[in-house]
């Protein structure tokens, strides 16, 4: 595989994730539980769509055909989106909520740090912005986590049953396949295994301040990152390209 | 008026700039200082609005009386020696 091609693939994994999740949060407006919260998970949607944005528009230059962020985002199919399953999870409950942007964000955070430093200096760029909005929602997920877990009876059944059925969401975070270690070699990208040591470390930390257990590792699921997804990316695609699919290259 | 279910209410105060004073920009909901902040934050702050927040929980203000403002207010209606409208300004000088 060209370096293009492994760092075209790269850039869309990372958009993918902050795209698909960003449109999670989004389908929170006007539904939270209220309005302080309302703005909260919607900046941080639109903190996540625009750093969508910036990798877009990189990749785009970077496959060199001619196509623009929108195209990618608008027009490509299901399994040509390689996002984590965790970010395609729907909303659920608050609780739910929360612990998918937990251990979404929390993997960002040492991520990013790291891509602070590639030698692709567009891709350190962008991380050097995104880090800031990354701080915030890391924080604004562990204050919740333990919030509800050292809450109410009601609200710690909720966070933990939240963590437990996400646990298994969390094993493909760190998966390296031959793109990323390409990548990796030229210091374009960044190593898993130290991340997942640092991850597993963190939300131990804060699951254990949110008086709340740590699953065990158990099966955990996989495809996200090659194209293959749950059944709910197809239906979030739908309703988020309807309109370049019902009416292609549509104006205001 | 039903009860106010959605947590207590803070005053938030916003900086737009350092030296500048901070400036009442409306309240929030919170149950907490941490998540007053960061209501504070995301619901004033968006469009850069500010450089630093003071977040007060609105019980802790004592306000004035409306129907005490003849007596705290008025006094000063006829008192225009109060205002420094007498002073000759330098020549060149914008401010004194």
């Amino acid at each position: 595989m060209k370096k293009e091609e492994a760092l075209f693939k790269y850039l869309l994994r990372l958009a993918d994730d902050s795209l698909i999740l960003g449109h999670r949060l989004s389908e929170w407006c006007s539904k939270a539980p209220f309005i302080e919260e309302d703005l909260a998970l919607t900046n941080i949607s639109l903190d996540m769509i625009g750093r969508t944005e910036a990798l877009l528009t990189y990749a785009a230059v970077v496959e060199g055909k001619n196509q623009t962020a929108d195209d990618l985002a608008y027009r490509r199919p299901e399994q040509n989106y390689y996002n984590h399953l965790l970010c395609e999870q729907p909303n659920g409950d608050f609780a739910f909520t929360i612990a998918r942007q937990l251990f979404q964000s929390t993997f960002e955070f040492f991520l990013y740090s790291e891509l602070l430093k590639s030698k692709d200096e567009t891709l350190a760029a962008i991380a050097s912005k995104s880090i800031k909005e990354i701080k915030y929602h890391l924080q604004h997920a562990s204050d919740w986590t333990i919030r509800l877990g050292d809450g109410t009876e009601e609200s710690k059944i909720r966070m933990q049953k939240a963590v437990n059925e996400l646990w298994m969401f969390t094993g493909e975070l760190f998966e390296m396949d031959e793109i990323e270690n390409a990548l990796l070699k030229s210091a374009f990208a960044v190593d898993l295994v130290p991340i997942k040591i640092q991850w597993q470390n963190k939300i131990q930390q804060i699951l254990t301040e949110a008086t709340l257990i740590v699953p065990e590792d158990d099966y955990m699921q996989t495809g996200g990152r090659n194209g293959i997804h749950s059944e709910y990316l197809g239906h979030l695609l739908c309703e988020m390209q309807y309109l370049q699919r019902a009416y292609p290259d549509a104006k205001w | 008026m039903g009860k106010d279910t959605q947590l207590n209410i803070w005053e938030v105060f916003i900086q737009s700039k350092s030296g500048l004073p901070y400036i009442h920009a409306g309240s929030i909901h919170a149950s907490d200082e941490k998540m007053a902040m960061q209501n504070a934050r995301d619901t004033y702050t968006r469009r850069g609005e500010g450089t630093s927040i003071w977040v007060v929980p609105s019980s802790c203000i004592t306000a004035s009386n409306p129907g005490d403002s003849e007596m705290l207010f008025d006094p000063s209606n006829d008192k225009i020696y109060r205002h420094p409208t007498f002073y000759v300004m330098p020549e060149g000088a914008t401010n004194i």
